[in-house]
C-alpha cells in the first residue's frame, strides 16, 4: 500500500492526528514568520488583552499577553520550537541507545544480557520523576543534564520493548541459519534482526516521545526544566499558573497546546500500530 | 415460540431423526469469505453436505482446505475475521444462520460439540478439569452438579483415564497431552449431543498416543450411537473412523465417496496424490562407503536435565540416516549437537576422523561451510525481509567469494537444481508457497557447498504432494552431488521412501538401528515393534486388526 | 507449595537487596558531585566559614563508608537528619506531609482502581459496541493530557466557573467536609488518569487472554458473553490486572507530586520540589528514600500477587498422571 493510498484510507481520528502534528511541524520550522511578536518582546500590560476582550488597550493580541506582558500567541509559536527540539532529541538519543544495547542483549545473551537488564531493572526500580528530582538537585538544572538524565531513564524502557522485540526475531530459525554460516553479532543485529523490528519500533518512538515530551513539560511546569527566559509550554504554565485563581485562563493554553501535541502523536500511533499495542503500559 | 413447544419440537424432531428420516445435518452452498480490509477471500466455496443421524464423516484435506472452517460451521459459528457469506447449515431442520445468537449457543455443547486439536490449548489453565467437563451440562442442560460429575467420572473411567474417581481434580498443566485430548473428549460427551465435531484430534500427538486416541473416539461414537464429523489430513486416519470421505481442496469438495470405495478406486488424481508419499520408496544403496560423519558416545542436556545418553552412530559417505523416535526422543537435540548449536557434555563429532570442535564459535568458516542444517519450517528459516537472491547469494559470497556474474550465474544454478524458476531469485519469501519456500532453504544449504546436510523433519509441515516432489528431489540431488544425509523424522512412510539406514530413538537414547529393512520388517526391540505397529495404514480394517492383536497377545502398552 | 515460597523469598530478598544499592546510590548522589560538595551546595557566595559550618553539618570530614553507615542506621530508626535550609530534624518534617500525600492517594486510588477495572471488563463485553469506543477515546484522552493540564481545566469549571470547590489545597484544618472538598479536586484529577490506565490495560489484558482457543473453546460450549468474559477470559487475565492495579497505585503515591505543586498541597511531594530547588540535599535524599521504598515495596507486592494468581505455579507439574 502506497503512503497516499494508506492516507486516503485513514480514518478521521488519524487524519485529525496527522493535521496536528503537520501544523506543529510548522510552527517549529517558521516560528519567526508564523509568530506576530518576538518571543522575549514585550507588548502590553500583564494578563491583559486577547479575543475575548476587543475593547482592551494596547497592541492586537489574539490570546492575550503573559505574566511580564509578553504576546501569549508568539511565545506559543517560539515555544513549539524549544519544547518539540529539545523532546526529538532527547527521544532520538535514547532510542539509539536503548535500541542498541536491547539488540546487544537479545543477540549476545548470557552475561552480557543478565549485566544489562540487571542495570536497567535497577533504574527502572527508582521511580521516573524522584530520579530525575535527585539527579537534578544534585546537579542543578542544566540543558545538558536534563537531556542526559530524560535520555538515560528513557532508554531503559526502549532497551525493554527493543530487547524483547529482537529476542523473539532471534528464537527463528533464521537467525539459528546466520550463526551457523559464521555471521558475526554485527551482522545479525543489522541485517537479521533490526529489519524485522522496524516497524514496531516506529510505533514505539512516537510513544516515546509523547512521553518524554510530556516529561520535559512536567519538570518544566514544576520549575526544574527549561528555564526562563526561554519559551517553553511547561513554564509558561508555571509562571502564570497564579493567574487562573483570578479566573484568567491563560496557564491553559500552554497546557491546552501540550496536550494536543500529544492526542494527535496517539491518533497517528493508534492508526499506524492497529494491531499492535494501543498505548504504552508506562507508569 | 415459548420454551416450552420449542422444547416440546426439538424432541419430536429429535425422534424423528433418531427414526432414521431426515438428515442430522446439512449443508447447502456454504460460503465463508474473510472479512478483512484487503481483498475478500472465499475460504469456504459452495459447500454442499448431508449427515445423517450416527454416522461418521470424514472431512480430509490439506493446509487451507477450509476443512475446520467447515467443521466450526457446523456449529453456527466462525472465526473473528470470517463471515457467512451464503448458503445454510440446517441442523435437525433449523437454519444456524438464521437462529438468534442465542438459540444457536443453546445447542452449542448440548447438542453439537466440539473437540479440538489442541487440548494442552484449548483447556482454561484457571480452572479444574471437572469444572470445565461439566459446565455446559450443568449451566445449559440443567443437569444436576452431583450426577453431572457422577457421569462425568463415568465417562473418564470408559475413556480409560488414570484413576477416574480423581483426575478431575487436577489442573490442565497437570496431565499430559494425550489424556487431556481424552477429558476433551468426555466434556464434549457429557449432553450426550447428537453431532460432535473432531478437528484434527489426534495432529498433535505422537503415534503411540494417537492409536489410543482413535479407540477412544471410536468406541464411544458407537456406544452412543453419535454422529461425527472427523477432520484430519492424514487419510489413514480418517479410514479407521468414517463411514463416509468428503476431499476438500481450496474450499470446494473434490470427491465424495464411502470409505471403502473411495480406497479401491479413488475417482480423482488429487485424492490419489493424498497417500503420495507411500508411494515413493528408495532402493536402499549397498553400505560400503567410507563413514563420513562419526557420532561417537554423545551426551548432552539442557541445563540439568539430561536429554541424550551416550548415542553413537555413523553417516556413511553419500548414504542417507534417517533418525526416527516421538516427541522427546532427542533427535532433534542430536541435529543440534552435530549442527554446533548445543555442545555435548561427553562424547565426539568426527567428520572424515577429524574431530570436529564442540562449540560453533571454535569452527571454521570452512568447518560449518561442510555440515550443512535444514530446519523443518521454511517460513521461520528464511529472513522475511531478504529476498531470495539475498538468502542464497549471501553463503555464496562467504563461502566461496562469488561475486558478480559469476554468482549470477551461480544463483541461476542453484535454482535450477532445486526445480525452481530464476525469476523467483527478486521475491521476498512472503509471496512463495511452503514448497517453494523449502526448496529455497535447501539451495541455500547447497550454496554452501556441503558434505553433509542435517534434515531435520523437513517435509512435515508440507502437504502430501508437495513432500513426495521434495523428497525425490532430495534423492536426486544426493546422488548428482555426493551428498551424505541425516535424515530427522517421525514419519515411517518418509523413511521408506528415503533411508539406507534407520537409526530408533527414545527418551535420549538409541534403541535400534541397522540397514532400513532389517529395521523395519523384522525390528528386534520391543520398542521398535510398538512404534512400527502404531503407524496406521490406508486400510478401514486396520485399527480393528490391531485392536485385537493387541487384546490377544496381551497389552503391548507394558513395553513403555 | 514449596516452589512458590521459595520464589516469594527470591522476591523479597531482591526488593531488599534493590532498596539497599538505591539507598547507596541516593547517598552517593552528593559525592558524586565535581569538586567539592560543600561548595557545589553552596555556590559562589560561599565564605570560608560556611562552607567548614557545611561540611561539618554534611560529616563531610569522616569517611564515607562511616558516613554511609551513620546515615542508613539513622534511617532505620526513623532518623533522617536535619534539615540545611531550616535545621529542623526532617522527620517532624516528613511526618505530617506523609500523612497527607497519603490520604490523597487512598482517596484517588478508593475512587480510580475499582471503577477502571470494572470499566476495562464491561468494555471487553461490550467490545467494539459503543460504549467501547466512548471509554476508548475518553480514556485516550485522559492518559494524553499532562496532570497539570487536567487540573486547570477542572479548577476551570469547578472554580472559576462553578465556584464550587477551592482551586488551591492549602489548608490542612478543618473538619471532614471541609478536608473532602479540599481534597476532592486533587484526587478527581488524579483518578481520570489512573481511570485511564486501569481501563485501557485491564481491557488490554482480558482482550489478549480473548484470542486464545480455550476462550474459542469456551464459545464452542455454548458459553454466553458474560461467562466467556468472567468466568474464561478474566480468571487467566487476573496477574496482568493486579499488576497494573498496583503499578498504577505506586504511581498515585509517586505521582502526586505534580498534582501537589498544581494545588499547593501540602504533601511530601511539595517537599521535595521545593527542596530541589533549594538544594536541600539531606531532605531530597529522605523524601527519595521514601517514594522509592514505597514504589519497591508496591511492586513487589504486584510480583508476589500475580505470581500467587497463577495456577500452574501454585500447582507446579509435579507428575504427570501415570498411564
Amino acid at each position: 500500500m502506497t503512503g497516499v493510498m494508506a492516507l486516503r484510507m485513514a480514518p478521521l481520528s488519524a487524519r485529525i492526528g496527522l493535521a496536528i502534528v503537520a501544523l506543529y511541524l510548522f510552527c517549529l520550522l517558521f516560528a519567526p514568520l508564523v509568530a506576530p511578536y518576538g518571543e522575549t518582546e514585550i507588548v502590553g500590560g500583564p494578563w491583559a488583552g486577547g479575543f475575548w476582550d476587543p475593547a482592551a488597550e494596547g497592541p492586537a493580541t489574539l490570546l492575550g499577553t503573559d505574566h511580564l506582558g509578553r504576546d501569549v500567541l508568539s511565545r506559543l509559536i517560539y515555544g513549539a520550537r524549544n519544547s518539540i527540539t529539545l523532546a526529538l532529541l532527547t527521544t532520538t538519543l535514547s532510542f539509539l541507545t536503548g535500541t542498541i544495547l536491547g539488540l546487544l542483549a537479545a543477540v549476545r545473551g548470557g552475561v552480557v544480557d543478565q549485566v544489562l537488564g540487571r542495570l536497567v531493572d535497577l533504574v527502572m526500580a527508582f521511580p521516573t520523576l524522584i530520579f530525575a528530582l535527585l539527579v537534578l538537585a544534585v546537579a542543578g538544572s542544566t540543558l545538558p543534564v536534563l537531556i542526559g538524565v530524560i535520555a538515560l531513564l528513557d532508554a531503559t524502557r526502549v532497551f525493554r520493548i527493543a530487547r524483547a522485540a529482537a529476542m523473539d526475531v532471534a528464537a527463528q530459525d533464521f537467525v539459528e541459519v546466520a550463526r551457523l554460516r559464521g555471521e558475526g553479532t554485527g551482522w545479525i543485529m543489522r541485517r537479521e534482526i533490526l529489519p524485522n523490528i522496524v516497524v514496531p519500533l516506529a510505533a514505539e518512538f512516537g510513544l516515546r516521545f509523547c512521553f518524554v515530551f510530556l516529561f520535559i513539560a512536567t519538570l518544566s511546569f514544576i520549575g526544574l526544566g527549561i528555564q526562563p527566559p526561554t519559551a517553553d509550554w511547561g513554564s509558561m504554565v508555571r509562571e502564570n499558573a497564579a493567574a487562573i485563581s483570578f479566573g484568567i485562563l491563560m496557564p491553559l493554553f500552554p497546557a491546552g497546546a501540550i496536550a494536543l501535541l500529544t492526542i494527535g502523536i496517539n491518533l497517528v500511533i493508534d492508526w499506524a500500530a492497529a494491531g499492535h499495542h494501543g498505548v504504552s503500559d508506562e507508569r | 415460540m415459548n420454551a416450552e413447544t420449542a422444547g416440546l419440537a426439538e424432541a419430536v424432531s429429535r425422534l424423528r431423526v433418531e427414526a432414521g428420516g431426515a438428515p442430522l445435518l446439512v449443508m447447502q452452498g456454504l460460503v465463508i469469505e474473510t472479512s478483512g480490509l484487503g481483498k475478500v477471500q472465499r475460504i469456504v466455496d459452495g459447500i454442499d453436505l448431508e449427515l445423517h443421524a450416527g454416522e461418521v464423516l470424514g472431512l480430509i484435506g490439506e493446509s487451507g482446505a477450509g476443512k475446520s472452517t467447515i467443521g466450526l460451521a457446523a456449529l453456527g459459528y466462525v472465526r473473528p475475521g470470517c463471515r457467512f457469506a451464503g448458503g445454510s447449515v440446517l441442523f435437525d431442520g433449523q437454519d444456524l444462520l438464521d437462529l438468534p445468537p442465542q438459540r444457536c449457543r443453546a445447542l452449542r455443547g448440548t447438542r453439537i460439540a466440539y473437540v479440538a486439536q489442541s487440548a494442552t490449548a484449548s483447556f482454561n489453565p484457571a480452572h479444574r478439569l471437572i469444572d470445565q467437563v461439566v459446565e455446559t451440562a450443568t449451566r445449559q442442560a440443567g443437569m444436576g452438579r452431583r450426577q453431572a460429575e457422577q457421569d462425568a467420572r463415568e465417562l473418564f473411567a470408559r475413556l480409560a483415564l488414570p484413576d477416574p474417581d480423581h483426575i478431575g481434580e487436577r489442573f490442565p498443566h497437570e496431565l499430559s497431552g494425550g489424556q487431556l485430548q481424552r477429558v476433551m473428549i468426555a466434556m464434549a460427551m457429557i449432553c450426550r449431543p447428537d453431532l460432535i465435531v473432531f478437528d484434527e484430534p489426534t495432529t498433535a500427538l505422537d503415534v503411540t498416543t494417537q492409536v489410543e486416541i482413535l479407540a477412544c473416539v471410536r468406541n464411544i461414537v458407537e456406544a452412543f450411537g453419535t454422529a461425527a464429523i472427523y477432520i484430519t489430513h492424514d487419510l489413514a486416519v480418517v479410514t479407521q473412523l468414517a463411514d463416509r470421505i468428503v476431499v476438500l481442496r481450496h474450499g470446494r469438495i473434490v470427491e465424495e465417496a464411502p470409505t471403502r470405495a473411495m480406497l479401491a478406486a479413488p475417482r480423482e488424481s488429487y485424492t490419489r496424490s493424498l497417500w503420495a508419499v507411500r508411494q515413493i520408496r528408495k532402493t536402499p544403496e549397498p553400505d560400503h562407503g567410507a563413514p563420513l560423519l562419526d557420532l561417537d558416545g554423545i551426551s548432552a542436556s539442557y541445563g540439568s536435565v539430561p536429554v541424550l545418553k551416550d548415542v553413537s552412530l555413523r553417516v556413511r559417505t553419500g548414504g542417507t540416516v534417517a533418525l526416527v523416535g516421538e516427541s522427546g526422543s532427542g533427535k532433534s537435540t542430536l541435529a543440534r549437537v552435530v549442527a554446533g548449536l548445543l555442545s555435548p557434555t561427553a562424547g565426539g563429532v568426527r567428520l572424515q576422523g577429524n574431530g570436529l570442535p564442540r562449540r560453533l564459535q571454535d569452527r571454521s568458516r570452512d568447518q560449518l561451510r561442510r555440515v550443512q542444517l535444514i530446519h523443518q519450517s521454511p517460513d521461520a528459516a528464511l529472513n522475511p525481509r531478504h529476498s531470495i537472491r539475498e538468502a542464497i547469494g549471501r553463503p555464496l559470497q562467504l563461502h566461496s567469494g562469488l561475486k558478480g556474474v559469476a554468482r549470477e550465474a551461480r544463483l541461476r544454478e542453484l535454482m535450477a537444481l532445486v526445480e525452481l524458476k530464476p525469476d523467483l531469485l527478486d521475491r521476498l519469501p512472503g509471496a512463495l508457497s511452503g514448497g517453494q519456500k523449502q526448496r529455497v532453504c535447501i539451495a541455500r544449504a547447497l550454496a554452501a557447498g556441503p558434505e553433509l546436510l542435517i534434515c531435520d523433519e523437513v517435509t512435515s509441515a508440507l502437504d502430501q504432494v508437495v513432500q513426495a516432489g521434495i523428497l525425490a528431489m532430495l534423492q536426486r540431488l544426493q546422488k548428482e552431488l555426493g551428498l551424505s544425509c541425516l535424515f530427522i523424522t517421525h514419519d515411517i512412510a518418509t523413511v521408506r521412501a528415503i533411508a539406507d539406514e534407520v537409526v530408533v530413538m527414545r527418551r535420549g537414547a538409541v534403541v535400534e538401528s541397522g540397514p532400513r529393512d532389517a529395521v523395519l520388517e523384522t525390528p528386534s526391540e520391543d520398542y521398535t515393534r510398538l512404534l512400527l505397529s502404531c503407524v496406521p495404514d490406508v486400510d478401514p480394517d486396520w485399527l480393528t486388526r490391531l485392536l485385537q492383536q493387541r487384546a490377544t497377545a496381551g497389552d503391548l502398552t507394558d513395553a513403555r | 507449595m514449596h516452589g512458590v515460597l521459595a520464589m516469594i523469598a527470591q522476591r523479597i530478598a531482591l526488593g531488599v537487596a534493590t532498596l539497599f544499592v538505591i539507598s547507596m546510590l541516593v547517598f552517593l548522589a552528593v559525592d558524586m558531585l565535581p569538586g567539592d560538595p560543600a561548595e557545589a551546595i553552596l555556590g559562589q557566595s560561599a565564605t570560608p566559614a560556611s562552607l567548614a559550618a557545611l561540611r561539618q553539618e554534611l560529616g563531610l570530614n569522616k569517611p564515607l563508608v562511616v558516613r554511609y553507615a551513620d546515615w542508613t542506621a539513622g534511617l532505620m530508626r526513623g532518623d533522617f537528619g536535619r534539615s540545611l535550609a531550616n535545621d529542623r530534624p526532617i522527620s517532624e518534617l516528613i511526618a505530617p506531609r506523609l500523612g497527607a500525600t497519603l490520604s490523597l492517594a487512598a482517596l484517588a486510588a478508593a475512587i480510580a482502581l475499582p471503577l477502571g477495572v470494572l470499566l476495562g471488563i464491561l468494555s471487553t463485553v461490550h467490545r467494539d459496541r459503543a460504549l467501547d469506543r466512548v471509554a476508548s477515546t475518553a480514556s485516550l484522552l485522559a492518559i494524553s493530557f499532562p496532570e497539570f493540564f487536567t487540573a486547570y481545566m477542572l479548577v476551570a469549571c469547578f472554580s472559576v466557573g462553578l465556584g464550587w470547590l477551592p482551586a488551591i489545597s492549602l489548608s490542612s484544618q478543618g473538619g471532614f467536609v471541609e478536608t473532602l472538598t479540599m481534597l476532592a479536586l486533587p484526587a478527581l484529577t488524579l483518578s481520570l488518569a489512573v481511570i485511564g490506565y486501569v481501563l485501557r490495560m485491564t481491557r488490554a489484558a482480558i482482550m489478549g487472554v480473548m484470542a486464545s482457543p480455550y476462550v474459542e473453546m469456551a464459545r464452542l460450549k455454548g458459553v454466553g458473553p458474560w461467562g466467556v468474559v468472567v468466568r474464561h477470559a478474566l480468571p487467566n487475565a487476573l496477574s496482568p490486572i493486579i499488576n497494573v492495579v498496583i503499578i498504577n497505585l505506586a504511581y498515585l503515591v509517586v505521582g502526586v507530586v505534580v498534582i501537589e505543586v498544581v494545588f499547593v498541597y501540602p504533601g511530601l511531594g511539595q517537599l521535595l520540589v521545593d527542596s530541589v530547588a533549594k538544594r536541600d540535599i539531606p531532605v531530597v535524599q529522605a523524601c527519595c528514600m521514601l517514594f522509592a521504598g514505597t514504589y519497591i515495596g508496591l511492586n513487589l507486592l504486584a510480583d508476589i500477587l500475580a505470581l500467587l494468581a497463577n495456577p500452574r505455579l501454585r500447582r507446579p507439574r509435579q507428575q504427570e498422571a501415570r498411564a
